[in-house]
């Protein structure tokens, strides 16, 4: 496993600090036996609502991208920074293909346990100008950029 | 007996594995396995990702001709679209 | 119609040059097929029988005269000739070589055309009522509204790893001509009470394996709160859709089995949450939007013409066409054309390279530069002179495009099949092939008046068979090919599933049931009624007798 770390729109390849990780449900049962505890684990079938604790806490969040194709995660993300405003590390375990990379970042995800090589990964986060749309990235939709240049004009 | 088929990769065109260990487009000249072996020919067929998208095994008679449940589906693959005879395999023969 | 500002081609060109990277990556073996086939997925390419089909996305079914004839180009460049209309309003070409098409998306790109999510587990290419901005039912122009989701829903980083696909469509008339209550989301824009214009919001319809009829989860919702509504359905669908069996994947089951309403208020609740959040686009840029749909300058005319009424006079058989393939303009002296690609005995949807460039000449000429493509398979051209009708129809003619039976039990819906799908248990072509055989008298046809049949090859329903008045139902019984025939179904605004009238039969006896149907329907009817109205009236026992008696 390598890790891959978003700064400033490239990723690096990072240490691999061991974290100490707990899981939502076990976090949940018992907050005092998970004290020392730097990641929390959510599996992508729970529900976020249910977090009605200080994320703060955490350094990292882990999500889990049990299949390429299972996409619940990029929900969760976007849901972590924008309405909980999660400011910590979110990091995509599991199939992480370097052709998801974009959508992940856009949603949020800043790190990454990546098996691939980072200079694909890094163009592969390079190969869109613009995005049609918000999301939890400071990528400004197209939309903006337009009524951005009619009013220059 | 069966055979393995798959498409090309480059073009998509369908293939089957001959004698030779090569792709052919003729079924007829396809290399035919005994139900026991085919298992093991699928598996290193299946290892040649650059050739073909994909590949599995097709039932087929004594002629080379396709057989069993799948007789339409893999007959239409060998010639082309009942409804465009112009087009496929069956165009060219 | 929209044109691409230097946004919208850019992201068309990076994703072309994307895709060539991926191509070449799996060409050099860095990439497996099974790691592959999700990104040419999203490219629109697929596997099938004989060779790579490649998707061609036109988005709400409207073409320039330019699109068409480069659309013809393609077929001849890249495919064998010709290309394959589809339920979607899209293009399909069954011959393209993988190493092609990295170009052919280039030529494609080239007139602001593209293949993008047109398939895989994403938002699908939005589709909508083919007499957009030519008919004199709609409020308004949905196009508009269709181009704003089609935007906001290309490379959607949320939701391009759905459950399953999603298929959205948008209708703006009382006439449902986009099947909107048999979509993952149906949109009916209209006029409230207070005179404000916003959409039903309908959810959870669709064909295949388990088909519904959708329901409506919100009765108004105002214009400027589309995208963020969408999104907010989008993202309870993404998290809570199932995803352990991809037959209970789409949107369909989940609010079918936890119910309407209880969807509904999950929806409302998300909604609640980002409606203020920046998703909806500001009104500068909706207007933008808009103004690329505004009505073209029609010529002030007489309704009636002259020219018209002659040839119509003298011409049996182009009276019979503007019976059947014309249909009212809001502008005085213009028509709506239908062009039919359902030509008795041919393959519905398939159209040559030359009879492309044909209709995009004519559009160029006689329908202010545009064509629109239907899900039921055929093409329009919107905004056509009642003078020039006869001309029309002569220059279509000429093409063999000019068959008169837009509707009739000819106008066939039918999926690829077996001939072509590697997912299809029976053919369906030919089935439709001899049925329209069978009622090549268009006379007849016209006689025996609206009746939709829709074929489709196996259980996923491309060819809509579950809301066909006659749906056919290809199976595969012990290698043999069997047909079920349903009765009684709708895609229109009486929308309804069809209903199974008994066992398979072979593919002789559907040709001959179908005949029976027909007999059973022109003995009972009563004076202006439909197939669909007269067998809703008697219900099924009369048609499913004279199916079954001695058969």
């Amino acid at each position: 496993m390598k890790l891959l770390k978003l700064s400033r729109g490239r990723l690096y390849p990072a240490l691999e600090e061991p974290l100490s990780e707990v899981s939502l449900e076990d976090w949940l049962d018992n907050p005092q036996g998970h004290a020392d505890a730097t990641a929390l684990k959510i599996s992508n079938d729970v529900s976020l609502a249910s977090i009605r604790c200080d994320l703060a806490g955490f350094s990292t969040i882990i999500l889990e991208f049990p299949a390429f194709k299972d996409g619940r995660a990029y929900s969760q993300a976007r849901i972590l920074r924008e309405r909980y405003g999660f400011t910590g590390e979110i990091r995509a375990r599991g199939d992480v293909l370097r052709d998801q990379l974009l959508f992940m970042a856009r949603c949020g995800v800043d790190a990454f346990e990546f098996t691939g090589d980072a200079d694909g990964a890094n163009e592969a986060l390079k190969e869109f100008s613009f995005a049609y749309q918000r999301a939890a990235d400071d990528l400004q939709p197209v939309w903006r950029k337009r009524l951005d240049r009619a009013a220059a004009a | 007996m069966k055979a393995v088929t798959g498409n090309r990769l480059d073009d998509g065109v369908v293939v089957y594995l001959g004698d030779d260990d090569r792709w052919t487009s003729d079924l007829s000249a396809a290399a035919r396995f005994e139900d026991g072996d085919a298992k093991d020919v699928l598996a290193a067929a299946q290892k040649r990702v650059k050739e073909i998208a994909d590949a599995y095994l097709i039932e087929v008679d004594d002629s080379g001709a396709p057989a069993g449940r799948e007789t339409l589906r893999e007959t239409i693959r060998k010639s082309g679209p009942t409804v465009r005879l112009d087009l496929g395999y069956q165009a060219e023969a | 119609m929209y044109r691409y500002d230097e946004f919208d081609a850019t992201m068309v060109a990076e994703r072309v040059a994307q895709f060539r990277g991926q191509v070449q990556r799996r060409l050099s073996g860095e990439l497996t097929e099974d790691q592959f086939k999700p990104l040419r997925l999203m490219n629109g390419l697929y596997l099938q029988l004989h060779a790579y089909m490649l998707r061609v996305a036109i988005p709400y079914g409207t073409l320039s005269s330019k699109q068409m004839r480069r659309l013809g180009e393609v077929a001849r460049k890249y495919d064998k000739g010709y290309g394959h209309f589809t339920t979607r309003q899209n293009i399909q070409y069954n011959w393209p070589a993988l190493v092609d098409v990295p170009d052919l998306l280039d030529d494609l790109a080239d007139v602001e055309m593209h293949a993008i999510q047109t398939s895989g587990n994403c938002i699908r290419n939005v589709t909508s009522d083919q007499y957009a901005g030519a008919s004199a039912e709609e409020i308004e122009d949905p196009r508009p509204y269709c181009e704003m989701i089609r935007q906001w829903s290309t490379f959607h980083p949320e939701f391009s790893f759905l459950p399953r696909k999603f298929k959205i469509a948008v209708t703006a008339a009382p006439h449902d001509r986009a099947a909107v209550k048999v979509h993952d989301i149906g949109l009916i824009l209209y006029k409230n009470e207070e005179g404000e214009t916003g959409f039903e919001v309908i959810v959870g319809g669709g064909l295949g394996r388990t088909p519904y009829v959708g329901h409506t989860i919100r009765k108004f919702l105002p214009k400027k709160h589309l995208l963020s509504y969408l999104e907010a359905i989008l993202r309870v669908y993404n998290l809570e859709g199932r995803r352990d069996n991809m037959y209970k994947a789409r949107i369909k089951i989940l609010v079918n089995s936890e119910g309407a309403e209880k969807f509904a208020e999950a929806v409302e609740a998300e909604w609640a949450q980002i409606k203020d959040s920046g998703i909806d686009l500001p009104r500068e840029e909706m207007a933008r939007i808009d103004a690329y749909f505004a009505p073209p300058v029609f010529e002030k005319l007489s309704d009636e013409s002259a020219v018209l009424e002659e040839k119509k006079a003298s011409d049996k058989n182009f009276a019979r066409w503007l019976r059947l393939n014309t249909f009212a303009h809001k502008a005085p002296g213009y028509a709506i054309v239908n062009i039919s690609l359902k030509p008795i005995g041919g393959v519905p949807g398939d159209i040559s390279d030359v009879q492309m460039e044909a209709v995009a000449d004519i559009a160029e000429e006689y329908s202010l530069d545009e064509i629109r493509a239907t899900h039921e398979q055929n093409l329009v051209l919107p905004h056509v002179k009642k003078d020039d009708l006869y001309a029309v129809y002569a220059a279509l003619k000429a093409v063999d495009l000019a068959t008169a039976n837009i509707g009739m039990v000819s106008d066939i819906i039918a999926c690829p099949g077996l001939d072509y799908c590697s997912l299809a248990n029976a053919r369906s072509i030919p089935i439709a092939q001899r049925i329209s055989e069978r009622f090549a008298d268009l006379g007849l046809q016209e006689d025996v008046g609206e009746l939709k049949i829709k074929i489709s090859g196996c259980i996923n329903a491309c060819g809509h068979h579950h809301v066909g008045h006659i749906g056919i139902l290809g199976v595969d019984k012990k290698g043999e090919e069997f047909y079920q025939v349903t009765l009684g179904g709708s895609g229109a605004e009486d929308a309804s599933i069809g209903e199974i009238a008994g066992r398979g039969l072979s593919s002789d006896q559907v040709v001959d049931a179908v005949e029976k149907l027909v007999g059973v329907y022109r003995e009972r009817r009563q004076g202006k009624e439909r197939f669909l109205d007269t067998y809703r009236r008697l219900g099924a026992e009369p048609f499913k007798e004279a199916l079954y008696e001695a058969a």
